[in-house]
């Protein structure tokens, strides 16, 4: 079994809202938040990992990403998976979810046959969670997002729980196929000391889009049919009134509060 | 025979299942009439499904100009390649110039695949939308990281394609019927569904959950540890309210995934929003509406959300919340 796994660097979601948004530049200062791993994107590889320990294969990562996340993005492979592509070009810059999606369809296409295509649901930076059933839709395979839970009884026959509003569905698919999980799924492992030395030593190959089959006028920022306009600070509220006093006091003064807006219950 | 030809310019995806439509379809079909009535253009509301005669009625009732209807039993259930397969031929057929889902879990997954297969762009999870004079369709979207908001076009490829957060706008009241019922073609194949639909389980809303609760206390990753999340759940408890998340407390395993409230998690509608140790991010705010009363207790007194709500408390939270569980009793007896 070939499993594909798409994994993307974000700034370290423990750090939201220290980022500040430059009114000059209209750019975001991330200079003090560390990069990680998107969280659901281990999750995939998670689920990637147990399939390849029961039915064997390759485990292949994919990741379009500044080069400079090479360091970052191997944890993958300490993780277990077999090998990374990393797809870095400039020309890549700016690209919107649907230009993204085709350049990944495209490496995908360079490495061959799949049966499965793992990715997050979401990311947790622009969290747009378009780009895994985009992916399916230009590699012309069934696709299902919110995935809770993989079984695979032969290398047939998928059997797939997907989360939707009030509950969930049960489906069933052929490969190859699309899925994007949720947290969920599975815990993902930790690294040992041994596996990262093991991850040094894998395969991290660079492509660019000179190495790729492209659909040109679909990459980068220039082949985004969506453009951004404006970045701007929302109006805000008048700011809030601070209560005063220590905690107690301050407490105090909330409790009243709520008890005069009708909260209290007996 | 060719089908009747659509007026309008703006479609709304209303989606439904099992014959009830999603509230998100409604609240759209609203704001696009209010868009479209600035510039003169017709709104439609598409319907996917089968035998979904009655409800093509209901929604003509919120004042649509046309309910564009998909009805075949290949439609039942949601399919996405075979939705997929009956708007494309739609839209290349009718040419609207705006596209709009709600970004449930359907709309999510649909909006995407039809925008790939369009080559079209789409705006993920807005939280408002402007339509200029010339018919460009502006969508705002809470940009990443930082407390930015981002407007994003599509300049150059038709329709225009978004999805919008469930519970941003008003529902409109139903009102006098004015438009019509048009059909378009709904045959899909068995080959067409890319997968079999096993089974399907719908969970009761339970009291409590985060949509209905009057009262919403919501942890961040201020609270620092999993040792500390009680504080959270006893003060929910004791206002006889419901514990939400950002999401730093859902990854570190504090808080389940569907307790997330924000723009990938729920939008919430309490009268009082008490968050502690929240920073203010965007992706978070954006998730909660119509709040009577919004506080924050979070111990830097330079946290954004101070700035979004109506009273703040700096401190420990450690310290505040069990004093005014304390406070409260007082009053509670």
């Amino acid at each position: 079994m070939r499993i594909i796994v798409c994994i993307k660097p974000v700034p370290d979601p423990k750090y939201a809202g220290r980022e500040v948004l430059d009114e000059t530049t209209k750019t975001l200062n991330r200079q003090d938040v560390p990069s990680v791993i998107n969280p659901l994107d281990k999750h995939a590889l998670e689920e990637a990992l147990r399939l390849r320990e029961r039915f064997g294969g390759e485990i292949v990562v994919v990741s379009m990403a500044p080069e400079a996340s090479l360091p970052l993005l191997r944890e993958a492979l300490a993780m277990g998976a077999d090998r990374m592509v990393v797809l870095s070009d400039r020309r890549f810059a700016g690209s919107d979810t649907l230009a993204t999606a085709s350049i990944i369809a495209a490496a995908v296409r360079s490495i061959g046959p799949f049966d499965l295509l793992l990715c997050g649901d979401e990311t947790t930076d622009s969290g747009t969670a378009q780009v895994s059933p985009q992916i399916a839709e230009l590699l012309g395979v069934p696709n299902l997002m919110h995935v809770s839970s993989v079984q695979v009884s032969d290398e047939k026959t998928f059997r797939v729980q997907s989360q939707i509003e009030d509950g969930y569905m049960i489906a069933e698919l052929d490969p190859p196929m699309v899925l994007s999980v949720v947290k969920e799924i599975n815990k993902p492992r930790y690294v040992t000391l041994m596996a990262i030395l093991d991850g040094e030593q894998k395969e991290a190959r660079v492509l660019t889009a000179d190495d790729l089959i492209l659909d040109e006028p679909w990459i980068g920022l220039e082949g985004s049919p969506t453009q951004i306009v404006d970045l701007m600070v929302p109006e805000k509220k008048t700011k809030a009134e601070m209560l005063q006093g220590d905690a107690r006091a301050q407490a105090q003064t909330l409790a009243d509060r709520l008890y005069r807006m009708g909260f209290c219950h007996g | 025979m060719a089908e009747t030809q659509s007026e309008c310019k703006l479609w709304v995806f209303v989606e439904q299942r099992k014959g009830k439509p999603a509230e998100v379809g409604i609240e759209l079909l609203g704001k696009a009439l209010n868009l479209a009535e600035d510039i003169g253009w017709k709104v439609g509301a598409v319907l996917l499904g089968h035998q979904v005669e009655k409800l093509a009625d209901e929604i003509l009732s919120y004042g649509v100009h046309e309910v564009i209807v998909a009805d075949a039993s290949g439609l039942a259930e949601y399919h996405n390649l075979a939705y997929v397969k009956v708007l494309e031929r739609a839209i290349r057929e009718h040419e609207p110039e705006v596209f709009l889902l709600g970004a449930t879990t359907m709309g999510t997954d649909l909006g995407p695949r039809l925008a790939a297969r369009l080559r079209t762009g789409l705006s993920a999870h807005c939280i408002d939308l402007e339509l200029n004079d010339t018919g460009e369709l502006l969508a705002v979207i809470p940009w990443s990281g930082g407390n930015s908001l981002g407007r994003i076009s599509c300049p150059r490829t038709r329709p225009q394609m978004a999805t919008i957060n469930p519970g941003i706008f008003d529902m409109p009241p139903p009102g006098t019927v004015r438009g019509r019922i048009i059909y378009i073609n709904g045959a899909v194949d068995q080959s067409d569904f890319g997968y079999r639909i096993v089974e399907t389980h719908h969970q009761e809303a339970k009291p409590g959950d985060l949509e209905t609760a009057e009262v919403i206390v919501v942890g961040g990753y201020g609270v620092g540890r999993e040792e500390n999340w009680h504080h959270i759940e006893d003060l929910a408890a004791m206002l006889h309210g419901a514990v939400g998340a950002t999401r730093p407390p859902v990854d570190e395993g504090w808080a389940e995934g569907n307790q997330m409230v924000g723009q990938s998690g729920r939008t919430v509608y309490p009268r009082l929003y008490i968050g502690i140790g929240i920073s203010g991010h965007m992706h978070h705010l954006v998730g909660i509406k119509k709040a009577d009363l919004m506080v924050a207790i979070n111990q830097d007194p330079n946290a954004a959300i101070f700035a979004h709500c109506d009273l703040g408390l700096v401190g420990d939270l450690k310290d505040i919340v069990p004093s005014l569980i304390e406070s409260l009793k007082g009053y509670s007896q």
